[in-house]
């Protein structure tokens, strides 16, 4: 189910641009309106959802602890799984985001033959979502050669180690195939791991259909129904110096490109794509375990009327020495009159 | 409304929002010059019936798989004859055949190789082993067509 809703809701989108374009010649609303609409829902709908979590408050640290934590000083301390200060914190922060290093603790657990359960590692899965993550953010940035002029010196370096090879003209880039791959391993993975397409749902293929058929337009772009990147580049910088115009001429196979890739900027922020803002704010990871060090004041705590021991005995003193119990402070020490 | 850590999270919102808008904040204020590709040279001003080896269009957004199909057919199976698919023939050969025409790649291959944003040096790597007849010292054999370009 979920997964032909999604493709459907993919081919959907293509066949919108293709007739929107080809058929009803809404050039304006694909070229300007659709990317102006689509950076204001990201770029509000992003800061809606992180105001919107930054609301809740985290009282209490409720890090997950995966070493020792700080301890007497002869037992050896996990600093960066077990984070006790700031600055460690930072680090697992750091390693989390850039490396995802709790993905690659990720295990499986099987029955073997004969009813034997076991562990093993699975890396896979971190080893996809890693070049995943990275070919996107390389792409990403390459593009930036359309929305640039001049265009800085470390996209054009990006664009030449990313061509390294040289192969065809225009050449191939490594992380296109890459990025193609590593989608298609996740797309695969949800499809035959029975456990996991139990719990997949359309939300979870679609936006893994909507990567590939963005990679995928924008390949053929480059390759096959290629466009002129001049016409291109001219619309991309007039819609950032908005001025949009929409040069007549430019192939639909781009219109269909920059739909898809308008339509997953509008759709970020209310999908789990979210989870690129979340990882920053989830209180399991960004907090460092000092429960046992610092005080922490639960701030929805209402004032509550405390006697202390110490007012206690200046209340009873008398009583308590004449009963003969302890007292911190003889009678001749404390001042005369109960205070209070 | 109370949030929580909200100097972490303003800041962080606040960086976010500078990056994924960085190509307006860079060009803000720049005035885009059109590509404005050149055609008048000699050579093409004094063609009666001016046309290309492959109609515009295609010559716009094919010209380097047309010069990658040409590098392989002359170097690797050694032919040196393209027939257009309108029948006229040409020599394979960037230097002798594209640069008769348009010999002036400053104002016509550079205009929209920068426009672009390839970067000058290496990209398109053609010109780390040819070179534009014209730009050729004279005296090195080679016949100007034009009189060197100025920058
Ligand atoms: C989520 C964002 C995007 C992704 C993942 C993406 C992906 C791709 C990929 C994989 C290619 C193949 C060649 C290459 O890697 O450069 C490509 C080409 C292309 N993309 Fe995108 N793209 C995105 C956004 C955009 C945007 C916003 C534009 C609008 C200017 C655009 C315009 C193009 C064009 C014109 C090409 C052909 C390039 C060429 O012929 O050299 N893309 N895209």
């Amino acid at each position: 189910m979920g997964i032909k809703f999604s493709l459907a809701a993919v081919v959907g989108l293509i066949l919108a641009a293709y007739i929107g374009v080809t058929g009803a010649g809404f050039y304006h609303f694909f070229g300007v309106t659709m990317p102006y609409l689509a950076i204001i829902l990201f770029l509000g709908g992003v800061a809606y959802r992180v105001l919107n979590w930054g609301r809740s408050p985290v009282p209490f640290r409720i890090p997950t602890t995966a070493g020792q934590q700080k301890s007497l000083p002869w037992v050896k301390h996990a600093k960066y799984d077990n984070p006790s200060t700031k600055g460690q914190t930072f680090v697992r922060m750091a390693l989390e985001v850039l490396l995802f290093r709790s993905l690659f603790r990720n295990t499986k657990f099987e029955a073997e033959e004969g009813h034997r359960l076991y562990y093993q590692q699975e890396k896979w899965l971190w080893l996809a979502a890693l070049t995943f993550h990275y070919c996107f953010l390389v792409i990403l940035l390459r593009h930036l050669r359309f929305f640039t002029l001049p265009v800085p010196s470390f996209v054009q370096g990006l664009d030449r180690l990313d061509g390294f090879f040289q192969v065809g003209l225009p050449g191939i880039y490594i992380t296109d195939g890459l990025f193609v791959l590593a989608v298609t391993y996740l797309i695969i993975r949800r499809l035959v791991i029975p456990q996991v397409r139990y719990i997949s749902l359309p939300q979870d293929y679609f936006p893994l259909f909507l990567l590939l058929a963005i990679a995928t337009t924008g390949i053929l772009t480059r390759y096959i129904y290629k466009v002129d990147l001049i016409k291109v580049k001219t619309l991309a910088m007039g819609l950032i110096s908005f001025h949009p115009v929409v040069p007549a001429g430019i192939g639909t196979i781009f219109f269909i490109h920059f739909f898809l890739v308008c339509t997953l900027f509008a759709y970020f922020p209310f999908s789990k794509l979210m989870h690129a803002g979340g990882i920053f704010l989830s209180p399991t990871r960004n907090l460092p375990n000092d429960n046992r060090i610092r005080r922490h004041v639960n701030p929805w705590n209402y004032p509550v009327k405390v006697h202390t021991y110490a007012q206690y005995e200046d209340h009873f003193r008398e009583k308590m020495v004449e009963a003969g119990l302890p007292v911190d402070k003889e009678l001749e020490e404390a001042p005369s009159a109960p205070a209070e | 409304m109370k949030i929580y850590d909200g100097k972490y999270i303003l800041i962080g919102l606040l960086v976010f929002g500078v990056l994924a808008t960085f190509p307006i904040w860079l060009d803000h204020g720049k005035v885009i010059a059109p590509a404005d590709p050149s055609l008048n040279t000699p050579v093409i001003d004094a063609m009666m019936q001016k046309h290309c080896i492959l109609p515009k269009a295609q010559m716009i957004t094919e010209h380097m798989k047309l010069l990658n199909v040409w590098r392989t057919e002359v170097v690797r199976d050694g032919k040196r004859l393209y027939v257009a698919p309108d029948g006229r023939k040409y020599e394979m050969s960037l230097e002798t055949e594209c640069f008769r025409c348009h010999s002036n790649k400053a104002q016509f291959c550079d205009r929209c190789h920068n426009f672009a944003g390839l970067d000058k040096a290496t990209d398109p790597y053609c010109f780390s082993c040819h070179v534009v007849p014209s730009e050729k010292k004279p005296g090195a054999g080679a016949v100007a067509v034009v009189p060197k370009e100025g920058k």
